[in-house]
């Protein structure tokens, strides 16, 4: 891409944009400053739970069609645990867990008995996502749970300029979104087996051939996958409320995410969750029936323009 | 498919293109002819055609479906026979695309529902805001856009391939649910349409069991037909080898993009169909008819019965609603999801290439060694 027209595609992108907040900032400020902290609150929670698939993604070639159901898994089983012990923090370290395991059994079971086909991968995970799901339905039936913020999160904070208050547990949701982030940036780029799954994204049979036992590096990285999607479900399950069918929203979301930012990279599924963050909370906030559209017209011009999304490289 | 085959199919596909620019040249010219038996004797060459092609089991199958609702009982010829020729036809789509051109899309299903909204919003319904315009305005209106929707889902998605594809086109069909589910101006949001109605046609109704059941087989036999002609054009030809290798058909001169393209829409127009006659068949359309779970359920059809051949879409959709209706005297109505997930996973896992693949599987191991499917190839579904 020359310069110019570097220039001309953030004109085009960015210039309706700016338009659009100058018009916001004037008319509402604090509605525009409020959405603006919702929008990146849903953003992290998207990063969270679609940096597990991008990861896997990235690594196996595997779409995990399941990952919604994990997500939901994760999110009932933090609630149990809260309920039963009162303790949010365990309840995270639960969701985290069940979904990883469940992830691994997966992995381990399933997937590996058929590496390298890809298409079968997918229709497999679709089968257990169906499954999954109704296990879920059938254990905690169709009701809604709301889970309760830990007491140190509850409550709005106050004295904020323009904003006036604002929830603490939401405001917390970026923090994890940034923990999150850093946290895999340094796994992947400062340890050993970050060097390994980096080095089996840009290529598997050499790293087999390095003497890695690949099988162990995928297994790992499905299960960090698969916890993410538990830990996203338990904050998702206080943020947004579990019931029958967020499974497939996480999912599409997730899927958004991936294609918008570009498969496998981790850089990319946050530039994608803030994009579909930003657009979700903004439509719903200024066009609320046509939200979706612009979800849809994202999608649609990001895959005109770059196919492999936005930091996706060429397979 | 061996290479030698291959190079055959090709070069016939080739010059048949070749020596014919006319667009619609005969099958005849990419099929493999074989030496005609009856060449000497003066009946019509369609009648020839006929009896070298046809076996007992087709006029068994064919005596099958003219007479089933004769003897059936209403329920079974509506709501077992008719839906599974449905669903069939859907599930036909998006095994064209999958098994012939190596896209599975899951938007088939979205296709579908959008011409079934077509024909409640420009159609009447029981929604004051349907246009209520007469049916032989509604139905092409209905099928063009469609067909229409079905190119661009299809411009959309061919821009990436392979996995991808699952993912965009899941992307799309959700993206579909959540319009239809939210847009209450045209859509009619949660509610939907409900009584959306064939209309009367020839002093018929046509919502009475057995006229909609020859309807559905009507329309089910033409799109199977359609696709087992289509499969042996050079069009369809060129199609198998760009699933099979479209860096070599490129370079071939064949333009990848286009034909994949037009299979979206060969197979948007199949989808479309589907879909009128899926409203017609519920008498509503409701944002869940186009959701997560039946787009999932079309593609369960899909892979039940096996992508390799046109007929396994309807023996998946007959053995699913078979399933779904039936299922629920053994288990509890809740859990056949679980019943049609785990056959689902069971079939992915032990049978890729579903009943039709166990089919052969049982007859080459008992009968005479003879191939089922009309393009054996090592590529899974």
């Amino acid at each position: 891409m020359s310069k110019g027209q570097r220039l001309a595609t953030w004109l085009l992108v960015g210039g309706p944009i700016a338009v659009f907040s100058v018009w916001a900032l004037v008319d509402n400020p604090r509605l525009y400053l409020v959405t603006l902290l919702n929008s990146l609150t849903l953003a992290s929670l998207y990063f969270i739970v679609a940096s597990g698939f991008t990861l896997v993604f990235g690594l196996m070639r595997n779409v995990n069609l399941a990952h919604g159901s994990l997500y939901l898994l994760g999110g009932y089983v933090g609630y149990v645990v809260a309920r039963e012990t009162g303790w949010w923090i365990i309840a995270l370290a639960a969701g985290f867990l069940a979904a990883a395991v469940a992830g691994l059994l997966i992995q381990v079971l399933i997937l590996r008995r058929m590496q390298g086909e890809d298409l079968r991968q997918t229709m497999v995970t679709i089968g257990l996502s169906i499954v999954i799901a109704d296990f879920l339905l059938w254990i905690f039936t169709g009701q809604v749970y709301q889970m309760e913020a830990p007491e140190w999160l509850q409550g709005p904070i106050r004295g904020i300029p323009l904003i006036k208050a604002y929830s603490a547990y939401r405001l917390s949701l970026l923090g994890f979104g940034i923990a999150i982030g850093l946290f895999l940036w340094w796994l992947l780029n400062r340890t050993r087996v970050g060097t390994m799954i980096r080095a089996g994204v840009d290529d598997r049979a050499m790293l087999a051939a390095a003497g890695v036992n690949v099988n162990l590096v995928f297994a790992v990285t499905f299960m960090l996958g698969a916890g993410l999607a538990g830990f996203g479900g338990v904050i998702g399950a206080v943020e947004l409320s579990m019931v029958p069918g967020e499974d497939t929203r996480l999912l599409l979301a997730s899927l958004i995410v991936v294609i918008v930012g570009g498969m496998g990279s981790v850089v990319g599924a946050a530039i994608g969750a803030a994009i579909l963050g930003l657009a979700e909370t903004y439509g719903l906030a200024y066009a609320p029936t046509y939200s979706v559209v612009f979800t849809f017209v994202i999608l649609i011009g990001v895959l005109a323009f770059r196919p492999r999304g936005i930091m996706g490289k060429a397979a | 498919m061996s290479a030698a085959q291959w190079r055959r199919a090709m070069n016939g596909g080739l010059a048949g293109a070749a020596a014919r620019p006319r667009p619609a040249s005969p099958p005849a010219v990419a099929a493999p002819v074989a030496e005609d038996p009856y060449a000497d004797s003066d009946a019509p060459r369609w009648l020839k055609y006929l009896w070298r092609t046809l076996s007992a089991r087709h006029v068994f199958t064919a005596a099958l479906l003219l007479l089933l609702p004769f003897v059936a009982s209403p329920f079974l010829t509506y709501q077992v026979a008719a839906q599974a020729l449905i669903f069939g036809l859907i599930a036909l789509s998006l095994s064209f695309l999958a098994g012939y051109g190596g896209m599975v899309s899951l938007a088939q299903l979205t296709v579908a529902g959008i011409a079934g909204y077509a024909v409640a919003v420009l159609g009447s319904s029981g929604t004051a805001t349907s246009l209520g315009w007469p049916w032989w305005v509604v139905l092409p209106f209905a099928l063009i856009i469609a067909t229409l929707c079905a190119t661009l889902i299809g411009w959309l998605s061919v821009r990436t391939d392979g996995i991808y594809t699952i993912m965009i086109t899941l992307a799309i069909g959700v993206a579909f649910y959540y319009l239809v589910l939210q847009n209450y101006t045209v859509f009619n949001g949660f509610q939907g349409f409900q009584k959306v109605y064939p209309p009367l046609v020839l002093g018929i109704n046509w919502r009475d069991p057995m006229p909609f059941y020859f309807m559905a087989l009507f329309w089910a036999l033409a799109g199977y037909f359609f696709i087992k002609w289509l499969v042996r054009t050079p069009f369809g030809i060129a199609l198998q080898g760009i699933r099979d290798n479209p860096r070599r058909m490129n370079s071939l001169g064949f333009s990848v993009i286009a034909h994949r393209v037009a299979a979206y829409a060969v197979a948007g127009v199949l989808a479309g169909i589907g879909g009128i006659l899926l409203v017609w068949y519920n008498g509503l359309i409701t944002p869940g008819s186009v959701g997560t779970g039946w787009m999932i359920n079309v593609l369960v059809i899909a892979v039940l019965g096996g992508m390799k051949h046109p007929i396994g879409a309807f023996l998946g959709a007959v053995v699913f609603i078979l399933l779904q209706t039936f299922a629920i005297d053994v288990i509890d109505r809740e859990r056949f999801n679980l019943v049609i997930g785990g056959v689902f996973l069971a079939i992915v896992l032990f049978s890729p290439d579903g009943l039709l693949g166990l089919w052969a599987k049982l007859r080459s191991r008992f009968g005479p060694n003879q191939v089922l499917t009309s393009t054996p190839t090592r590529r899974q579904p």
